[in-house]
């Protein structure tokens, strides 16, 4: 099945508490779904909620995207003793909605010897890619689009497709400095994929599963990054270092590298299509920083400790809608602080690290883990 | 077209010719470099220059010596105090007026205070050429308390024009002292901070340790001076080696490193904020009465010769040379720039580094553009 709406049909107990009834997500999805199927037929039942969901996802998209870039500037401004924007609206929080109606009408600046197709095809590539990979995210408790069994896969080859755009964008766009970009994006997201993924098999190893939903109930009882003993934090750290490195964000931001090739693969861009590359770097951040969150914080499982029942109970009545938001963005300002605070590497430091270090401790890492599980030490 | 064709190597045919300015965020100015490149790798590079020329050295011809003044403050423009104090001491050497010390002591601590701005100006745009972006605003943070200091004092702040022959302009603030003393205080406790922000950074390290080695020998046969000559060993400091103004009786350091690469450079110039405070605290708190400035005639004629004035800028030695037939307009003006000199050297130690690492070696040569083309 396609949608995970009409397949989730967890029927939560009666005996749980009300706040969890309340914030269980299937019960809803559950409703849309069956007062859909009553009023139409099943094709095009299936039709709207595909367009409910594509409407709600894009939506959200838009949101995240423009707060990402205000979050940015403002986190970026209070490291560099700055105020960051604060004219247009209170703290400046509509800024980036005029920015976006700028950037919407201003020129799409034709480019000579360009290939035209390829040009106006690479920044589609990378939102979509971006795009797609949003679908599989839990959200909350029966909150998202997609359940895939292999969910972890579908993510990262999802998001490993966007390089194709990059790589479209810096060959097509008839510019030297763009072509070097590209070719170092390219380098630069072949060889940290392999970290990614062998990070997050880390973790699939301990929850014997690589759908992203049993990954987020196997923590109920603790988060991934407390349980796995010290080789899920070092996963951890891999992943944050390589997933930083995978969306092209600094210190390892080669292949945009403002003081090197002004602004790499997307410096002949324009308008609104330079806005996609724009948004697609966002929320590919956003989209990272779930996987983290989802993979070894817990996803949208409340922090619990040990036998404080009254602690729990409170934790328990944070939405876990929230506890979601609150640990992505707790990744994405990690990855903000090291932005605005390290110097950016060279390329070839880049691919030293990656394949001198990272990708050596990860394969000793994924194998203490299995031996690990094998033993059952974990927690 | 054909003959062209068969000249060029299969070499030259590999290589990728990018253009680097002359608008291009790593270049601090409208310098252009032709860059050939292997893949990533620079194979050489061709300076274009002459973007920014003004001809003031021909200007300077046709206007009297208190105007010039206003031509050298832009030149090097973060060394602004200092060319100004160049063309003023050549002015009082061929003029064999002597000047009170008070004069000189102030013309001293501007010129330390003109030197930290630089260095630390230097620091933001180098911290931003390697991609550390929030070093610029930490680097121009601390500035403006310098460029406060010179408009309260001077009036302007970036191109103060405060130094005139036989003196200064006007004499220095009543808050002057404590609003420098107050500097010293705060700066002495924020260095360290850029070092913990980049200095310490092991990404830094990597980035600029044993990257651009420059050696001695090519030192002194280029003739690079300043931080840059000195961090590859070559003692060049004017202030130590012919001291002008208030140098000859305050004790400092020259600042000698002998790696030659990029990470000595940066270091050099850290350690010389360092050395400009204690030069400042040995003289701020005694600065003699006096004049501000001795009286000059109204209109000033330099007896006919030729006369030469070298002072230590931020980045190395500046030469005023004057050729003067007796009228109130120099002959001739030449300024031995020390940017040009620099700049020449940039090729020799660039080759067969990376992109990234042109514009490292760049950033640490410190160039200022219209210094070169002036």
């Amino acid at each position: 099945m396609l949608l995970d709406i009409i397949t989730n049909n967890s029927i939560t107990a009666p005996s749980e508490p009300w706040w969890k009834v309340v914030y269980d997500f299937s019960s809803l999805t559950k409703w849309v779904d069956t007062s859909l199927h009553s009023s139409m037929s099943s094709f095009w039942a299936t039709i709207t909620e595909m367009l409910i969901i594509g409407v709600l996802i894009l939506l959200f998209y838009a949101l995240v995207g423009l707060f990402l870039v205000y979050a940015e500037r403002k986190v970026c401004a209070f490291m560099q003793n700055r105020l960051g924007p604060n004219r247009v609206g209170p703290f400046g929080i509509f800024q980036t909605i005029a920015d976006l109606f700028k950037l919407l009408f201003k020129e799409l600046v034709p480019i000579k010897n360009a290939d035209g197709f390829l040009f106006n095809l690479a920044p589609f590539i990378v939102i979509i890619a971006s795009f797609m990979a949003i679908a599989a995210i839990p959200f909350a408790k029966g909150l998202h689009a997609i359940d895939l069994n292999i969910g972890v896969l579908y993510v990262i080859a999802v998001s490993a497709m966007g390089v194709i755009g990059v790589l479209l964008a810096g060959w097509s766009s008839n510019n030297k400095y763009s072509l070097i970009g590209a070719m170092r994006s390219g380098a630069q997201i072949v060889s940290y994929e392999l970290s990614v993924g062998l990070a997050l098999i880390t973790i699939v190893i301990m929850a014997g599963s690589m759908q992203l939903s049993v990954i987020v109930e196997a923590q109920r009882d603790g988060w991934f990054i407390f349980k796995g003993h010290i080789p899920a934090f070092i996963a951890f750290i891999v992943f944050l270092i390589s997933s930083t490195a995978e969306t092209n964000r600094g210190p390892f931001d080669l292949a945009e590298a403002e003081s090197e090739l002004t602004a790499g693969y997307h410096t002949e861009y324009s308008g609104i299509k330079f806005a996609f590359f724009f948004l697609a770097e966002y929320i590919n951040m956003f989209i990272v920083a779930s996987i983290a969150a989802t993979v070894f914080l817990g996803g949208w499982m409340p922090f619990h400790v040990g036998y404080w029942e009254g602690f729990n109970h409170i934790m328990d009545f944070i939405p876990p809608f929230i506890w979601y938001i609150g640990k992505t963005f707790f990744v994405i300002f990690l990855m903000m602080w090291f932005k605005w605070t390290f110097p950016r590497l060279r390329i070839d430091q880049l691919l030293t690290l990656e394949w001198k270090y990272l990708l050596p401790i990860n394969l000793v890492n994924v194998l203490i883990m299995a031996f690990i599980v094998l033993m059952g030490w974990h927690f | 077209m054909e003959e062209e064709v068969k000249n060029i190597t299969p070499d030259e045919r590999q290589e990728y010719v990018i253009n680097m300015g002359p608008q291009h965020p790593s270049t601090h100015g409208v310098l252009r470099l032709v860059v050939s490149l292997k893949g990533e790798i620079v194979k050489n590079i061709e300076p274009h220059i002459g973007y920014i020329h003004r001809g003031i050295e021909k200007m300077c011809e046709s206007i009297t010596y208190p105007q010039i003044i206003h031509l050298t403050d832009r030149m090097d423009y973060l060394s602004a105090h200092i060319n100004n104090e160049a063309v003023c001491l050549n002015v009082e050497k061929a003029l064999e007026v002597d000047i009170p010390d008070r004069i000189k002591v102030i013309r001293t601590i501007m010129s330390e205070l003109t030197r930290i701005q630089s260095h630390q100006l230097w620091w933001a745009s180098f911290g931003m050429d390697l991609g550390g972006l929030t070093c610029f605003f930490y680097g121009l943070r601390d500035r403006e308390k310098i460029l406060d200091i010179f408009e309260e004092t001077c009036g302007g702040r970036m191109l103060v024009s405060y130094n005139c022959p036989g003196g200064v302009m006007y004499d220095i603030h009543p808050n002057f002292q404590k609003r420098v003393k107050d500097f010293i205080k705060y700066f002495r406790k924020i260095l360290p901070e850029y070092d913990q922000l980049l200095s310490g950074n092991v990404i830094f390290h990597e980035r600029s340790k044993g990257i651009g080695k420059l050696s001695l020998e090519d030192a002194i046969s280029y003739g690079v001076t300043g931080p840059t000559g000195r961090a590859s060993g070559f003692s060049c400091d004017v202030r130590k080696h012919e001291p002008y103004s208030a140098y000859d009786r305050i004790t400092f350091k020259e600042i000698l490193h002998t790696e030659g690469d990029t990470y000595s450079r940066y270091i050099a110039r850290i350690d010389e904020m360092w050395e400009s405070m204690n030069i400042i605290e040995q003289l701020i708190d005694n600065i003699p009465e006096g004049p501000f400035a001795v009286k000059m005639k109204p209109i000033i004629k330099l007896p006919e010769g030729e006369y030469y004035q070298r002072v230590e800028t931020a980045r190395g030695e500046l030469g005023v040379y004057i050729i003067s037939d007796g009228n109130k307009n120099p002959y001739r003006v030449k300024f031995r720039s020390p940017n040009f000199v620099n700049l020449s050297v940039f090729n020799h130690i660039v080759k067969g580094f990376k992109i990234a690492d042109l514009v490292a070696i760049g950033g640490s040569l410190d160039l200022v553009i219209p210094d070169i083309d002036r």
